[in-house]
């Protein structure tokens, strides 16, 4: 039965080898170019991105829940870099564990492990609480209700300079955004500085490890083996006694909480907290690069946020921009990068829905359905 | 006792929920003027706005009661039909000084135009990105659904431009014709009503009456059965796009008539206010779909007339969130499936 999906189970130790093989060469990776670099720039945005991928993948490929508002949690670790990395609160003094320098600007500056833990914790609390209403939801309503709550964070993320949480102390700077924020600032590394971005890159990396390392072990465990239940057959994974409720919170909360850890050191690295980065393209564009790697497959999901990403900041800007005037038409590539996008997802979901590296139980799903699934010609009567 | 309370909850809650709005500023408005001209004038505009997105609604409501989908792409070709019905009486030469016989033949002309190629682009989506997904899991045509929409909203950007255009003041939309107990009603409130009304009629008894709305609503009910009846179902479906198609693309044409300027991102706006609507009204259920466009409309209204247009997408997306966990039948329910 197997055989029949050309599955690729590799020997167990040339696993090892090739994953221990990857992650030497991440790691030495920006030793090849000019630490201020174009590629080790794009490179540390992308591993960011492989991060957020990771995340959206505990949730829609683990646990089935498409959410399409995962922007959200872009957005509420990248305000917590704004609110507590930065001068935005000038009227505060707070200073935990930064750098000589940081510590003369008012404001509220802490470490950037600490915001990264705190992101973390905001991220995993609001997953729950947009969780919390699809719980009795089918699927495509979770899609919308998780878009809604996405577009209502941008709403207040534009407006956010309008709304006075203390004193003369705003909730967000809106469009104009909440610029500069603090460099990171970590024993071991050189100085994060916007010329030399190899700590940066070798921060992302930690983070991306930290993040593969978590996935993995979650889909190894029991709650990962409950998700992927959850995901085949709600009813009979509720049969089987799987907390639904707990459950399915478990994974809005995980899976959020990896977007926030992303969206805290993009924060820092763009140097800007803009309201007009967590528009509804950011959720589709990282929904693409897990659809284009393989739904709940952990290496798929790597392979495809790199990928995406650098067709996005490398492939259509630099290589193919000027195709469509060479043909004789007036735009450049770049505009429609997201019509791009949604090209992609539907080749993608038509002609090879598992992603290019897929997951082998997701792609047996995707050829023979699940029973769960009949529920598209079957139709429940009243 | 807790039962009937939570009955009562569930049927009256969201009708409470939804007159929130209106009673607030209809007290304000007799604290401050002495009358309730200002909310009456919000509430006709949200009327007429409404009945642009209940055509749009409409074709969210049939797809989604036949194969139970939301077709994500629905707003954007609601844009495309504005963008064609543009482009189309542009090139029929209609302008601010065509004569009255002409402007009224050239914009039917361009409305039958505009509902034939939303129609056909729709039947073509259908082919194309869900048809193949159709025995796959639920999310997957959901996902390229996503993915053709932003497609659409591409090739409008490409068509014209990234920002707002403004279109030919044809009807004068803004002119009132007459005053009713201090309403006024423009000539683009009319317009708004004189093509929704007639095709929402139409659509009703299309799908009341004739053989092939007969036959939809047996395939809504139970596709396999439906077969077995000698339905051909996969026709039967297009023919659901065609119909959802051609009421979006004259809810385009009204829409560029009606605010004059249109935009690529306009679809994405609408669409979401009309899935809002139809889920409201009870996603599946044609009146519902009408019932939810109006009220959404007059919601939209309100907010954008006294609170701001910035916070309108928030409240009428915490109406649907609201919607979705209280009552996600809806106000009318399901005709043909139970939703939860």
């Amino acid at each position: 039965m197997r055989r029949r999906f050309g599955a690729r189970t590799l020997p167990r130790g040339v696993n090892f080898a090739l994953a221990a093989a990857a992650i030497a060469l991440a790691i030495v990776f920006p030793l090849f170019f000019p630490p201020g670099s174009g590629w080790v720039d794009d490179m540390t945005i992308a591993l960011a991105y492989v991060v957020m991928g990771l995340g959206l993948n505990v949730v829609v490929g683990y646990a089935g829940l498409l959410d399409l508002g995962y922007v959200a949690f872009f957005a509420i670790g990248a305000y917590t870099t704004g609110w507590f990395m930065s001068g935005f609160y000038g009227d505060v003094n707070v200073h935990v564990f930064v750098s000589e320098f940081t510590k003369a600007l008012p404001g509220i500056h802490l470490n950037f492990l600490l915001v990264v833990v705190i992101a973390a914790a905001l991220c995993a609390v609001a997953g729950i609480i947009i969780g919390l209403p699809t719980l009795r939801l089918r699927g495509d309503y979770i899609a919308i209700v998780t878009l809604a709550f996405g577009e209502i964070i941008r709403v207040f993320a534009i407006e956010g300079n309008e709304i006075t949480i203390a004193g003369n102390a705003k909730l967000t700077a809106g469009r104009q955004g909440i610029t500069p924020i603090d460099k990171i600032d970590l024993p071991f590394l050189d100085q994060f500085t916007s010329l030399n971005l190899r700590p940066w890159y070798w921060t992302a990396l930690g983070l991306v490890l930290v993040v593969l390392f978590v996935n993995i072990r979650l889909r190894d465990s029991r709650l990962g083996r409950a998700w992927i239940a959850l995901r085949e057959d709600e009813v009979a994974a509720a049969s089987m006694g799987i907390p639904l409720v707990k459950t399915k919170l478990m994974a809005y909360g995980v899976g959020a909480a990896f977007g926030g850890m992303s969206g805290a050191f993009l924060g820092s690295f763009l140097n800007t907290v803009n309201a007009d980065q967590f528009a509804f393209g950011f959720s589709i564009f990282i929904l693409a690069m897990i659809i284009l790697g393989g739904l709940g497959s952990v290496w798929g999901v790597v392979i495809g946020s790199l990928a995406l990403s650098l067709i996005n900041t490398r492939l259509i800007p630099d290589v193919l921009n000027d195709v469509p005037s060479s043909l004789g038409l007036d735009f450049n590539l770049v505009d429609v990068n997201y019509g791009i996008f949604g090209f992609l997802l539907v080749l993608m979901m038509v002609l090879r829905p598992e992603g290019l590296l897929p997951e082998r139980r997701r792609q047996i799903e995707l050829h023979e359905g699940t029973p769960g699934d009949e529920a598209l010609v079957e139709v429940t009567h009243a | 006792m807790g039962a009937t309370v939570q009955e009562l909850l569930s049927k009256y809650g969201l009708i409470a929920l939804l007159l929130v709005l209106p009673v607030v500023y209809g007290i304000q408005d007799l604290r401050d003027d002495g009358n309730l001209a200002g909310i009456a004038n919000n509430l006709f505009d949200g009327l007429s706005n409404g009945a642009i997105i209940a055509l749009i609604a409409v074709g969210y409501t049939l797809v989604y009661g036949i194969i139970e989908l939301i077709n994500f792409a629905h707003g954007e070709v609601f844009m495309i039909g504005s963008f064609t019905a543009v482009a189309f009486w542009g090139l029929i030469g209609l302008g601010l000084g065509s004569s009255v016989i002409g402007l009224v033949l050239g914009l039917l002309l361009t409305l039958l135009v505009a509902m034939a190629t939303c129609g056909g682009m729709n039947v073509m989506i259908e082919r194309v990105a869900y048809r193949p997904l159709r025995g796959a899991p639920k999310l997957a045509p959901l996902i390229t659904a996503v993915g053709m929409s932003f497609i659409l909203q591409n090739v409008g950007l490409l068509w014209l431009g990234g920002s707002p255009k403004s279109v030919d003041d044809l009807i004068r939309a803004q002119d009132d014709l007459f005053t009713v107990i201090g309403i006024n009603v423009s000539r683009a409130d009319l317009l708004a009503f004189a093509v929704t009304v007639p095709l929402v009629v139409l659509l009703t008894l299309f799908v009341t009456r004739a053989r092939l709305g007969k036959a939809m609503r047996a395939t809504a009910q139970d596709p396999e059965a439906a077969r077995l009846m000698g339905i051909n179902v996969d026709t039967t479906i297009s023919l659901t796009f065609l119909i959802g198609g051609m009421m979006a693309g004259a809810a385009g044409l009204t829409y560029a008539l009606y605010q004059t300027t249109i935009w690529f991102f306009q679809g994405f706006q609408a669409g979401l206010l009309a899935f809002t609507a139809a889920v409201m009204g009870g996603i599946g259920n044609l009146r519902g779909a009408v019932l939810g466009g109006l009220i959404i409309g007059c919601i939209q209204q309100i907010s954008d007339n006294r609170i701001s247009p910035s916070w309108t997408p928030a409240i009428v997306f915490a109406y649907l969130i609201l919607i979705m966990v209280f009552r996600p039948q809806g106000l009318l329910g399901e005709e043909t499936r139970e939703a939860g």
